[in-house]
Formats: structure tokens, C-alpha cells, sequence
């Protein structure tokens, strides 16, 4: 069953009226569907929240929670359970497809924990620092890439071979590919921090995971332009 | 009524059928002309002024077989393939009428729903199709001898909001509550993955009359998890009848200089050849054309089926590059492909098995794909079992569960008009996202909000869904105003938005301009079967309906001899056409439902060879630009036989 959560608000349940903690997708006394609840996603699935989450349970999870809660359940209740219903697995559905993504995941508990996150909050450039602007350490690579980018447009636009071009700008995929790889393992460290560590620690990895979403964000636009152009 | 029977339907480009559970094992019900497929064929009946059971001052209509016989007869008072215009825009019908013989209305305007002339009336696509689904839905209650309101409709798995919502009011107006919208390929999936032994990862890979999907599902303890989809909405079987059509208008043109594209009898004879055609190269490795000309002249023409999957090769391309996208969005390789599923009749092309082959190295691995189930039924027979699980009534399908996506990211336009993605692509719906938005004026008291669909950057090309208006705004001072938009994609597909300015804790108003789509009110006047018929109203109508079939076709038949095409027919065949004239005579004016009906069906099918050939004769006549009241006059008027044409079912 799901775990009951200290901050959770007792409210009582309308079939029943037995009172429960507001973080429950069915009343415990008489198992009748709730309105969603007011808990984050870790919560829907009765987690703390968490950076390394074993998956495999996750999934199976959802799938149990979605046996009970999906509106195919309730195609033949009455008006507030079917809306309960849909409103409930709409929360479930957003929460896995949340929970179950390394970077949404991250993001979503940085979030949570009040960081400001994506494009269009770095756009608001109030704290940071333009994330479309390339990490100080890669600027020359960058430069000479986006020289090559254009060149090959030319070339394709001119109808153009350019073997020699394409086959550079391809091990310069590579590389910046293998550079999201070791992004990515940074980011696996910091959640290791982050799930195993005190508040001081946390602080610390959510602002080296901030830093690294952006670098992150930065190299695979990087690396999407580069696929696409090579492709055209 | 919240016992009755739930009925799956497969609303198809070209062939609608309707199937329910019997015990644990989807069956489709045939209509009253034992035929399993009703033709997605729509006519305006110019002769009767009333039939039983229409409400007053509604036009009547024939659906299905019967219709498509006026396709050549009187093409101005017929339409087919309205799926492929379901909850589209003026423009972009306008592009697609360029393929048919039917046209809009004079007075259709921008922003409205198109309008479809049809004789002297006009009828939106969801009108044309609660035709179609009446005419399911009387099957269905012909069958069981019982009303029948709920149903499941299947879609096209790659279909827009615009489009489910059209589906779902071509219900409401049919008379049906729709219970669920179940895209097509992830009922396929449904009715292959009914012995729950199956686990693993499959593809369906579905080329109907109109529309290509690919979803890819995964399969596990009874939970059908669709991974993602993808697909294109206007490609289909018809797509290649296009084509060979066009071939021949330019030949007979170039060769005979006579120009058939005048007249809209004559493509249509000439479709039906193409259809023909294509089918037969299914089989065999060459197909003839050969068509008596107005002139006299003949045009004949080989298709060896070399050139015809080169002629083809463009379309069939085309479904490439949504499967490998599905693939890629379902982050695995072809090579992950437990199963593959064929559905839609355009899967019996061979070239289009050797391009599934290829796509996911299905002989490599010594796999072949699954066509057990009939490809033309298999998405109405997963409607039935999605129909059987809503009804949760049942052992067979208790544990079984479908989980699937919504086909395009919802978006909205932000500054500048770039697209802000809110919903993802292949999300498992029902979806949600919560937007906030605020004013950019001091006591500004409204804010528009566009949403879009589709995966672009730019809102300009996406599809746009609706404009929202979100009004009472409390005037306050610019940017301090809080709404809080919840967008959620329901369990159908469809998008539904409420929302709250939070600082107030008023619940804003929503005014929704859906881009393309009727209003409550309008569907509520299109309505042309309503729910409420009580049960001996019901019993009454099913019998005056049963009787004047059966009076039809007696009649139909009693004129028969004097065709010139009976003498064609063995002593055999009128013997049994007379016995089975005798017993339905008979049987006639008794009020026994299931005598009546069983004996109309034998008659039926006694005499579905003097169809035939009824409905060969008409399509030569039609090419060679004889009128068809002159042809009339010839067959005796016998065309106007209920089922004249053979059963469109092309195995």
C-alpha cells in the first residue's frame, strides 16, 4: 500500500467518510477512488524523493496503479469517479513518464526543491548565465564546429560533395557525444550525493546538477545540429 | 441501459464493420446481407420520401453495398471515403476533393465546418459518418433484438483532437454514447493478444483505405503498453487507386482522345476497374484493364505486377519513415521486434509485405508476420474486446488493460510565435500539464491562449487546435495576475482545459474556438437517431424495417426474369431463388423477427450472382456514357435491388 506521509492533511473520504491522509489514491478503509491527491510525483508512488530509483519496480508500480485507477475501470460509475478516475491516472501517467527519465527526474526534483529550470527560465537570465552560450572550455571547438556546419550547408545547398568535411564534422559528433556520456556520468555521481547526503550536501549537488543540465542542454542541441545537418 | 450490450465499431476509409464479444471471442456481426463489411458508402435516395423510423423532415439515405451501386448510377447523390475529411478545414478539404467526385457546398465559408453538396442537401463529413454508424448500429440491434447505445469507435492511431472529436459527434449524432475512442492499430494489438500467453514487444504496422499508423506496443501480464506510434493520415489504399486511375485518364485520352474526367460515372466505372485490378495483382502476376469506350473503341491494358509495384513504390515509401521514427522514439532496433501485426486490406500488396520484411529484418530472424486474423476485420474485432473490458463484465478480459499515447506534443504559442511544448508526443494519456499564465497590461481582465498540435517549431506550422479566451481576469496591475491552465488529454485522445486565476481564486471562464469542429449545439441539431426509443417502439421498427426489406427484394426479384442477364444463370440458381422467394413470401407478413431475417438472407445471397452480373452490366453502360436511367430502362429497373453488388470484400 502506499506509504502515509507525516506532512500529510487528514480529509475525509466521500464514500465512506472515514478521515485519511490527503496523499492516497483510494480511501484505505473502503477502497473507493479519491480526487487526486496533493502529494508530489515521488509521493503517487509512495517514494521519498529520489534520484536512483530501481526502475523495474517503478514500472511494475504503474502498472498495478493503473489497473485499479484507469478510466476503463470506471466507464460504467457514476460522474465523480469517472472524473476522479481520469484526473487520478492523468497524475499517475505524468508522474511515471516524470520518474521513470533520468534527466525529467532530475529536473523535476530540482524543481521541487525550488530551482528554476529549462530555457525559459536561464532566458530570464536573472541568475545564470546564458545557457546558449557555449561552456567557456569548448568555446574554440564550437567555433571551428559552427564554421564547419555552415560550410557543409553551403556545400549541400550548392548540391556539393564533401567527403572531407562531412567525415570531420562526424568524428566531431563523436566527440561531443562522448562528452554528453561523461555529462551524464557526472550527473549519476551528484544523484548518489544528492539521495545519500544532508541538507549541506544537497545544496552543493543540486547546484553542480544545475550546472550540468545546462552543459548538458548546451551539447546535445550541439549534437542534434550536427545529425541533422549531416543527414540533409 | 447501463447493462446493455457495448458494440465495437471500425469506422474505415473504405469498410465499417461492427463486432461485440460472444462469450470470450470477438465476433463481427453481418448485416442484414450476411456481408461482415458495410461499405463506408453514403446515398442521398432520391425516390423514397420517408422510411420507418427516420425522424420527420430528415432526408433518407442508403448505406453501404446498396449505396455504392449509385456510384455509378447518380455520383452527384453519393459520397465514400469521408473518413478522410473528418475534422479538417475548408482548405485542406478543398485539396483533398480534388480526388473525388463530390464537391463542397456553394456557400461554405472560412472557419465553418465544410459542407459536402449531395443532391439538392448539404451534409458536414460527422453527418455523412453517423450514417454510416446508424447503419452498424441497426445491424447490431437487428442482431440482438435489442437496442444498442454504447459503443467503442476506433480511430486512426495518428488522428488530431480535431479529428477524434469529429469521430465522437458522428456517434453522438448516430445515436451512440462512445464510450472510448481505441486507435486502430492498439485494437489490432487487442485482438492478436487475447490468449494472455503473449509477452514480449510488437509492432503493428497498419495500411488501410486512407490512413497509415505504426505503434509499437509492449505486451505483458495482460497490459498492453503502446511505446509510441506515428503515422500519416492521408495515405492509403486509395492513394494507389488514384494513381492507377490517373493512368488510365491519360491513356484513354492520349490513345482514343476521348476525356472520361467530365464525367464522374465513368471514373467512378473506372475506379472500380482499378480497384479491381490492384486486388487481382495481389495474386496474380499481371492484371488487364479492358473497357468498351464511348466511341466503341476498347482500352485494354496489362499491369504486369513489376510495373505496379514500381507505380506504387512512392507510397509505399512513404510509411518508412514513420516506422523508423516509432522505432526511435520507442528507443529500440528493429531487431527488438518480437512481432509484427498486418492490418488494413492494403497489407494483402505483396510489395508491401516485402517492405515490412525489410523494415524490421523479419526473415532474417526467420519471422514472418501475423495475418491470421483477417486484416479487414481484425481492428473491429479489438474494438469488441476494448468494448468487452469497458463493460467489465467479463472473465476473458478482466485482466487485461490498454495503455496508450497520444500521437502528437501538445502545444502552446508563446512569444514570438514559437511553439512551448507542453505534452510530449507518445505520452500515455490520460496526460496533463499545468501552465501558468499572466497579463502584459494594467487591469487587463481577458488573455488568449493558442493551442497547437504537432511536432514543429513554429505554431504557424502545427495544427492549430483551439483558441481559448480566458475572460473575468480580476483587473489588476500587469504581470500580477496568476492563471493556472490545466490541459488534459482524456483517455480518447481529446484535449479538455479548465482553469483558475490563483491570486482571486476565481475560476476563469473559458470560451473554446475549436479551429475545426462543431459546437455542442450544432452536433445536437445534426443529431438523426436519438437514444430514447422505448423497447416495444424498437421491437416495432425492427419489424416494419424487416418487412420492407423483405419487400424490396421480392420484388426485386420478381422482375428479375425479365432481364436479358437471367438466362445467364444456371436452372440450379433460379430454382434455389425460387424456393428462397417462396419461404421469405411466406414468412412475411408473420412477426417472427428471426424467420424473416434468415429468410431474407438466403434470398439474398441466392441471388448474389444475378448482382453481379446486374452490376458488371452497369459499370460497361456507365463507361460507355449511357445514361444510367437509359441503362434502367434496359435492366428492367432490377439496379434498384437492395444488394445488387457483390459484398465488398477483397480477400
Amino acid at each position: 500500500m502506499l506509504k502515509t506521509l507525516e506532512s500529510a492533511v487528514p480529509v475525509a473520504c466521500w464514500s465512506c467518510s472515514v478521515a485519511h491522509n490527503d496523499f492516497t489514491l483510494f480511501c484505505p478503509h473502503c477502497s473507493k477512488i479519491q480526487p487526486p491527491p496533493g502529494g508530489d510525483y515521488f509521493a503517487v508512488f509512495g517514494l521519498e524523493p529520489r534520484l536512483n530509483l530501481d526502475l523495474p519496480a517503478l514500472e511494475k508500480e504503474f502498472h498495478r496503479l493503473s489497473r485499479k485507477l484507469h478510466p476503463d475501470r470506471f466507464a460504467r460509475s457514476g460522474e465523480h469517479e469517472r472524473q476522479w478516475s481520469l484526473a487520478d491516472t492523468a497524475l499517475l501517467n505524468d508522474a511515471y513518464r516524470t520518474l521513470k527519465d533520468p534527466l525529467r527526474r532530475t529536473e523535476y526534483l530540482l524543481k521541487l526543491r525550488g530551482a528554476e529550470i529549462g530555457e525559459e527560465a536561464a532566458a530570464d537570465g536573472n541568475s545564470r548565465k546564458d545557457p546558449s552560450r557555449a561552456p567557456a572550455d569548448l568555446l574554440e571547438e564550437v567555433f571551428e564546429l559552427n564554421m564547419q556546419l555552415d560550410e557543409l550547408r553551403e556545400a549541400h545547398a550548392a548540391g556539393e560533395e564533401s567527403a572531407a568535411l562531412e567525415s570531420s564534422l562526424a568524428a566531431a559528433k563523436q566527440k561531443f557525444e562522448a562528452l554528453l556520456a561523461e555529462v551524464d556520468r557526472d550527473l549519476r555521481q551528484q544523484w548518489q550525493a544528492w539521495d545519500a547526503g544532508d541538507e549541506t550536501a544537497r545544496e552543493a549537488a543540486q547546484k553542480a546538477m544545475m550546472a550540468l543540465l545546462d552543459r548538458r542542454r548546451y551539447l546535445s542541441n550541439l549534437v542534434r545540429d550536427v545529425t541533422g545537418t549531416l543527414g540533409a | 441501459m447501463a447493462d446493455g450490450r457495448v458494440v465495437g465499431i471500425d469506422l474505415g476509409t473504405t469498410n465499417s464493420l461492427v463486432a461485440y464479444m460472444e462469450g470470450d471471442k470477438p465476433v463481427v456481426i453481418p448485416g442484414v446481407d450476411g456481408s461482415n463489411l458495410v461499405p463506408s458508402v453514403v446515398a442521398l435516395d432520391p425516390i423514397r420520401t420517408s422510411e420507418p423510423g427516420a425522424a420527420p423532415g430528415r432526408p433518407t439515405v442508403t448505406v453501404g453495398n446498396s449505396a455504392r451501386k449509385a456510384l455509378i448510377e447518380t455520383p452527384e447523390r453519393v459520397i465514400y471515403s469521408v473518413k478522410r475529411l473528418m475534422g479538417r478545414g475548408l482548405e485542406e478539404v478543398g485539396r483533398e476533393l480534388k480526388y473525388f467526385p463530390f464537391r463542397l457546398a456553394d456557400d461554405v465559408e472560412e472557419g465553418e465546418v465544410p459542407r459536402i453538396q449531395l443532391g439538392e442537401l448539404k451534409f458536414t463529413p460527422p453527418e455523412i459518418s453517423a450514417y454510416v454508424l446508424r447503419q452498424l448500429k441497426r445491424n447490431a440491434e437487428r442482431f440482438f433484438g435489442q437496442p444498442v447505445t454504447q459503443a467503442v469507435i476506433t480511430v486512426p492511431a495518428y488522428f488530431n483532437d480535431a479529428q477524434r472529436q469529429a469521430t465522437k459527434d458522428a456517434g453522438r449524432m448516430a445515436g451512440l454514447d462512445v464510450l472510448r475512442l481505441v486507435n486502430e492499430p492498439t485494437a489490432a494489438a487487442l485482438a492478436y493478444g487475447l490468449d494472455r500467453a503473449k509477452e514480449g514487444t510488437i509492432a503493428v504496422y497498419d495500411l488501410g483505405g486512407g490512413t497509415f499508423d505504426i505503434s509499437i506496443l509492449k505486451l505483458r501480464d495482460g497490459i498492453f503498453e503502446v511505446q509510441s506510434t506515428n503515422g500519416d493520415t492521408h495515405l492509403g489504399g486509395d492513394d494507389i487507386d488514384n494513381l492507377l486511375v490517373a493512368i488510365a485518364l491519360d491513356e484513354i485520352h492520349a490513345e482514343h482522345g476521348i476525356d472520361l474526367r467530365a464525367s464522374p460515372g465513368a471514373v467512378q466505372a473506372l475506379r472500380k476497374a482499378a480497384i479491381d485490378a490492384k486486388v487481382r495483382l495481389s495474386t496474380e502476376t499481371s492484371a488487364r484493364f479492358d473497357i468498351e469506350l464511348p466511341n466503341g473503341d476498347r482500352y485494354q491494358r496489362e499491369i504486369p505486377r513489376a510495373v505496379f509495384e514500381l507505380l506504387i513504390e512512392p507510397v509505399l515509401e512513404r510509411t518508412a519513415g514513420p516506422c523508423r521514427q516509432a522505432l526511435a522514439d520507442a528507443g529500440i532496433t528493429p531487431e527488438q521486434i518480437d512481432e509484427v501485426v498486418l492490418v488494413g486490406g492494403s497489407t494483402r500488396i505483396p510489395a508491401v509485405r516485402q517492405l515490412v520484411d525489410d523494415l524490421f529484418h523479419l526473415r532474417a530472424r526467420g519471422k514472418r508476420p501475423h495475418v491470421e486474423l483477417n486484416p479487414d476485420e481484425v481492428v473491429a474485432l479489438g474494438a469488441a474486446v476494448q468494448a468487452d473490458i469497458l463493460a467489465g463484465a467479463s472473465k476473458a478480459t478482466e485482466e487485461m488493460l490498454l495503455l496508450d499515447v497520444t500521437p502528437l506534443s501538445l502545444g502552446i504559442e508563446a512569444l514570438g510565435g514559437v511553439v512551448a511544448r507542453i505534452i510530449p508526443r507518445n505520452s500515455t494519456v490520460p496526460a496533463s500539464a499545468i501552465e501558468h499564465f499572466t497579463t502584459g497590461v494594467d487591469g487587463q481582465t481577458n488573455v488568449a491562449i493558442h493551442v497547437v498540435q504537432g511536432e514543429r517549431e513554429l505554431a504557424a506550422d502545427c495544427r492549430s487546435l483551439a483558441r481559448f479566451d480566458l475572460k473575468g481576469i480580476p483587473p489588476m496591475s500587469a504581470g500580477l495576475p496568476r492563471i493556472e491552465v490545466r490541459f488534459l488529454i482524456d483517455a480518447d485522445g481529446i484535449l479538455q482545459v479548465s482553469a483558475r486565476e490563483q491570486r482571486s481564486g476565481k475560476t476563469a471562464q473559458i470560451e473554446v474556438k475549436p479551429t475545426y469542429g462543431l459546437t455542442d449545439e450544432q452536433v445536437e441539431d445534426m443529431i438523426i437517431d436519438s437514444f430514447d426509443h422505448a423497447e416495444e417502439d424498437f421491437a416495432r421498427r425492427l419489424l416494419i424495417e424487416a418487412r420492407n426489406e423483405a419487400e424490396t427484394i421480392l420484388a426485386a426479384v420478381e422482375r428479375a426474369p425479365r432481364n436479358p442477364l437471367w438466362q445467364q444463370l444456371s436452372s440450379g440458381e433460379k430454382e434455389a431463388i425460387a424456393k428462397a422467394r417462396d419461404r421469405l413470401a411466406a414468412v412475411k407478413q408473420g412477426t417472427d423477427m428471426a424467420a424473416l431475417r434468415e429468410a431474407t438472407i438466403v434470398l439474398d445471397q441466392a441471388t448474389r450472382h444475378f448482382a453481379e452480373l446486374m452490376m458488371d452490366a452497369a459499370v460497361s453502360s456507365a463507361i460507355r456514357g449511357k445514361t444510367m436511367a437509359a441503362a434502367g430502362e434496359n435492366l428492367d429497373e432490377t439496379v434498384t435491388a437492395p444488394h445488387p453488388m457483390a459484398a465488398a470484400e477483397f480477400k
